[in-house]
């Protein structure tokens, strides 16, 4: 068996990036996620890797903007409001279509919010955040093996795709503790002849940029690029179901509240509801074949949000809202009760 | 197991200081003392001796709780009423002290006067499956970070090793070498072992002075982690 150990998901994060290769770390502290910054400061200057706390959030990114330009596994990690600051730097990075990994535990809110657990940077992280036209691959993990298996799946995929991979996750994922081993994780390598390495005379210079004078060539990198995004949305679409083979009702929710949405979905099935769950793991590229397949099997569905409900237009998209789409959700730092969620299983089993 | 007056637990976070603190203070509470728990974290914002008030409440212990904890309010203040731990000496007095160095700063103002009554227990957590104390070495570098911090000597080691749901009497026995050798490091003994209840009752006979420990359900737990859906252990 492999070698487990106690860790808490933020620790998770961090441990499997150095793992992945990543030797470059800059950051700002803010809670809920201020265990991966200080499991990098102990442990980095121990392998020979960069622990820098930077000035800002603006200049940890556009740090993680001029590593990543390297071709070097490099990373940032915040919490809402944080990510709101490196968004610009994000647009930039995604311009550059160069690799990196960037990790929220969100909290509450929006403006300053609060420091309890939320899913409302579920937008923000799916839909841009920064300015232009560009994804990010957007990672749900839903348990602390997750955390740390889904971050060396992002550094993989961003250096595959040349894009931004981004842990969407909340306070309590971060803060929770739980067994986990590293032995099975695939380190992916990539050659990165675009990289910025030093010429030493030898070959034509690199340029790694996000501005272009003429719009037609700024057009042409664009639908570029979406070709790209085309390929990732075909095969990169991770979710798990869970007791759909009969299921009648489908509740969709990621992360942590997919753990309370578990519960509820063994609660109404003692309850003779036919109900099961998909959980998307990425939620960009959305599973979207997933949901439309269920569409046709299921009478209707239940997005269960700790926001005030962002991923259920997805839900809508992806089932062109052939069947109805209801809402369960707290917001502002409250976590739905399996009670809660149980209710509403009821009730969409009654029609309602 | 012979009580001091005052039990400090501290170490590096993660390692289990709430957990015990809280069933050590319902244990004394059952033998019929006069019992006061106070949750001098400053550091950690989610999973506090707070979330345990109503079984605290049941058993009699008095919880001293810093004013903003389980709020939005980050902010490291302690309250006012945590002296009485030091100064009424009436009473049990238990101390969760936030995790590593940064947490054990907030000790540092009741030190003096725990010194001049030296009547307590400064019990270091140890769990020998967290990645930064996965050796006794490590253990004891956060162990003398700790001191430096709060100006106070351990005075005993509590075996709290333990993989969560997955805990098994095995994780707890295969950690016998790791505390005996930061107890020779340390020079300091092993006050007792804790594990959560069911593993404990396994542990009987195996080994002296366990602490059981009953752990809170968290809604989070999935259908499989839950006490009564968890695989039984040789």
């Amino acid at each position: 068996m492999a070698e487990r150990v106690l860790m808490k998901g933020n620790e998770a994060i961090a441990e499997a990036a150095i793992r992945a290769g990543c030797r470059h770390y800059f950051g700002y502290p803010i809670t809920p996620q201020t265990e991966i910054a200080a499991y990098m400061a102990k442990k980095m200057p121990k392998i020979g890797g960069v622990f820098l706390q930077a000035e800002s959030e603006v200049a940890s990114i556009n740090m993680v903007y001029g590593a990543a330009a390297t071709g070097c596994r490099v990373m940032t990690s915040s919490s809402s409001p944080g990510i709101s600051l490196k968004a610009e730097g994000l647009s930039y990075i995604a311009g550059s279509d160069i690799p990196a990994l960037v990790v929220n535990v969100q909290r509450g809110g929006p403006g300053l919010g609060g420091i309890q657990p939320s899913q409302s940077d579920y937008f923000q992280a799916t839909k841009g955040g920064g300015h232009g036209d560009y994804r990010m691959i957007v990672l749900a993990p839903a348990s602390v093996q997750e955390m740390a298996s889904l971050t060396i799946k992002g550094f993989n995929l961003a250096d595959k795709y040349l894009m931004t991979s981004m842990i969407l996750a909340d306070g309590t994922i971060g803060q929770m503790m739980e067994p986990i081993s590293f032995e099975d994780a695939e380190i992916e390598v990539y050659e990165k002849p675009w990289a910025l390495t030093g010429t030493e005379g030898k070959r034509k210079h690199n340029v790694v940029n996000s501005l272009y004078l003429q719009p037609d060539k700024l057009e042409a990198k664009n639908f570029e690029r979406f070709e790209r995004y085309k390929i990732v949305e075909e095969n990169e679409p991770m979710w798990e179901e869970y007791m759909m083979e009969d299921a009648e009702y489908c509740v969709v929710a990621f992360g942590i509240a997919s753990r309370v949405a578990k519960n509820a979905v063994v609660a109404a099935r003692a309850e003779g509801i036919k109900v099961g769950l998909i959980r998307p793991i990425t939620l960009w590229p959305f599973p979207t074949k997933a949901l439309r397949a269920a569409a046709d099997q299921v009478k209707s569905f239940i997005s269960v949000e700790l926001s005030m409900g962002q991923m259920i237009e997805d839900v809508k998209l992806a089932t062109e809202c052939k069947k109805p789409v209801t809402l369960c959700n707290r917001a502002g730092g409250m976590i739905p009760s399996p009670d809660q969620v149980l209710e509403s299983i009821r009730n969409a089993a009654k029609g309602e | 197991m012979e009580h001091k007056r005052l039990t400090l637990f501290a170490g590096h976070y993660g390692s289990g200081k709430t957990n015990i603190a809280v069933n050590y203070a319902l244990l004394l509470a059952k033998e019929g003392k006069d019992v006061v728990i106070a949750d001098l974290d400053i550091v950690n914002p989610y999973f506090r001796t707070k979330d345990s008030a109503a079984v605290l409440e049941a058993a009699g212990v008095k919880l001293i709780s810093p004013q903003f904890a389980n709020t939005n309010v980050d902010l490291p203040a302690l309250p006012a009423e945590a002296y009485r731990l030091v100064q009424d000496k009436s009473i049990y007095g238990i101390m969760d002290i936030g995790g590593d160095d940064r947490g054990a700063y907030a000790l540092g103002r009741y030190v003096p006067t725990l010194k001049e009554e030296n009547n307590y227990r400064m019990v270091f957590v140890a769990n020998a499956s967290r990645p930064l104390t996965r050796t006794p070495e490590e253990a004891l570098e956060v162990m003398r970070e700790i001191e430096g911090a709060c100006g106070l000597e351990f005075t005993d080691i509590i075996n709290n090793t333990n993989l969560a749901s997955e805990t098994t009497p095995e994780t707890v026995l295969a950690s016998q070498d790791y505390i005996a050798k930061l107890s020779r490091l340390s020079g300091l003994p092993v006050f007792a072992t804790s594990a959560e209840t069911g593993v404990a009752a396994q542990l009987e006979g195996k080994l002296s002075d366990i602490l059981p420990l009953q752990l809170q359900e968290k809604y989070f737990d999935l259908p499989s982690q839950k006490p009564g859906n968890r695989p039984l252990w040789g």
